[in-house]
């Protein structure tokens, strides 16, 4: 779902490189440097975490990487908050599990 | 004084830069109120690092695509988006501020220790003088099943939206017809996204007219008066039900309507995000009028922690032009306690001042004038400022 024309906006300038990621394993494309949850979003992805209590589904909510609803685990690393996180080539996002784990 | 301005040299091996990084003023926050705070302490003499956690300059600026009123020297007729290019080029080319953006601001400890994470590192400030313009976030309304994917923050959309265009969905309701949520409703038209209603609990519109005029013409209903009652969903919104109210705000049965929407988007109010001032100390007062917890501060802008000046929305709610004379003024302030003080500085003041007076004045400002009338009040009582 992605704005083509706009009166004032012009998109063209910053979807110069499409590039690849993985989303759950899947692979999908959006444009390097929108955020993660924007091609996320253009991909039609609109549940992005489970709440830890009760696994409700969550999304997208205040783009300014506030509210922590967005926390995804992107290439092993947990809770990166993916609507301030800029998209680059051959990233794995995926669901994260409660409080996600760090390996090191 | 200290007139040392160290350069920041990070080593790629080192966790933790362990020198401390001298300046006389840090600035938290690249939106509005920060760059006009950097470039106005700069202007008077100090030096300045500006410190920004995301990974770009503009604060919220990069996403508002409507004019703005201000004044003539506030920028009127401007672009929010076509400002933020302006302030950012005078901030970066200035040889007295220092930008660091991707820089997360961790806290603030003993001696004037403020602690700031950028690329994996972290960073020892000893700043003289801290300006937080740290921002707002937005409020949310707790109905059944907010939390679905698909209800968000009306601002959020217009990022969604206006940065990387992007559609949030096909159908919008808008919960709040002040100026955000009609704003929003209209780049959403924009967009070519098809807004079935803008609900607003209170009697009257709280938007300018100019903008509430548009949306109407373009056949977007307006109903006052009526808010959301619950949201509808499984795993995504699915539709929503509205109520109408009394006088009292009480829900009125029988109004209920549904609505099949996608997307619903939340403009009713902002907070302001105070988290730095709270860890810091500094003295905060409920002011319902200004957003919530607020800082309890002076007429030149300062905490009750010496040396923090606040601007913008985490001092109180407000807009841009706004934002960006507050920080006009908190980097005078700033700077002239550093000993930044000319033969025109007061006149510099009082003019900022007057134009601060000026954009808060008739009936759009009263509830501003009276919020700040209450945390004066509050604060002086406490004796905190």
């Amino acid at each position: 779902m992605r704005i083509e024309k706009h009166p004032i906006l012009d998109f063209d300038k910053k979807r110069q490189r499409k590039v690849k990621f993985y989303f759950e394993g899947k692979e999908l494309e959006g444009y390097e440097g929108e955020t993660i949850a924007s091609a996320l979003h253009a991909a039609g992805v609109k549940v992005l975490s489970h709440s830890k209590r009760h696994n409700r589904p969550r999304g997208f909510f205040c783009a300014i990487g506030n509210c922590s609803s967005c926390i995804m685990q992107v290439n092993g690393v947990p809770n990166v908050r993916v609507c301030v996180e800029p998209l680059r080539e051959g990233m794995t996002v995926e669901k994260q599990p409660g409080k996600g784990e760090l390996n090191e | 004084m200290s007139r040392e301005f160290s350069d920041l040299e990070i080593n790629p091996n080192e966790l933790l830069v362990s020198s401390y990084v001298q300046g006389e003023v840090v600035v938290i926050g690249g939106g509005p109120a920060g760059l006009s705070a950097a470039l106005s302490a700069a202007r008077e003499g100090a030096n300045v690092y500006l410190l920004e956690r995301d990974d770009f300059l503009g604060g919220q600026l990069v996403k508002q695509t409507h004019m703005f009123f201000g004044s003539e020297k506030q920028y009127a007729s401007e672009r929010g988006v076509d400002i933020k290019e302006i302030l950012e080029k005078k901030v970066r080319e200035h040889d007295r501020i220092k930008v660091l953006t991707g820089a997360a601001v961790l806290g603030y400890y003993e001696n004037n220790t403020l602690l700031a994470e950028h690329q994996d590192k972290v960073i020892k400030f000893k700043p003289q003088r801290v300006i937080v313009a740290t921002g707002a976030m937005e409020k949310v309304l707790n109905i059944p099943n907010w939390d679905l994917p698909g209800v968000y923050g009306a601002g959020a959309v217009q990022t969604l939206m206006n940065v990387d265009g992007i559609k949030p969905g096909n159908k919008v309701a808008m919960v709040g017809a002040g100026n955000i949520g009609v704003i929003v409703s209209y780049q959403l038209l924009q967009a070519g996204v098809e807004v079935v209603a803008i609900l607003e609990g209170a009697k009257e519109i709280g938007a300018y007219l100019v903008h509430a005029s548009k949306v109407r013409r373009l056949g977007v209903p307006i109903y006052t008066s009526t808010t959301v009652k619950e949201a509808h969903g499984k795993e995504c919104l699915e539709g929503i039900t509205t109520v109408e109210l009394d006088e009292n705000w009480n829900q009125l049965e029988g109004t209920e309507k549904d609505y099949h929407v996608d997307v619903l988007c939340l403009s009713v109010g902002l907070s302001p995000l105070t988290e730095f001032l709270n860890q810091a100390g500094c003295a905060m007062e409920y002011v319902p009028e200004l957003g919530g917890f607020t800082p309890a501060r002076n007429d030149r802008f300062e905490t009750s922690v010496p040396g923090i000046y606040v601007a913008g929305d985490v001092s109180g709610i407000e807009e841009a032009c706004s934002a960006m004379m507050e920080g006009e003024l908190t980097g005078m302030y700033a700077a002239q306690s550093l000993g930044y003080e000319d033969e025109n500085f007061w006149k510099r003041a009082n003019d900022a001042r007057a134009e601060l007076t000026a954009l808060r004045k008739g009936p759009v400002g009263k509830v501003i004038r009276e919020g700040q009338q209450k945390l004066f009040q509050k604060a002086k009582c406490k004796g905190v400022v």
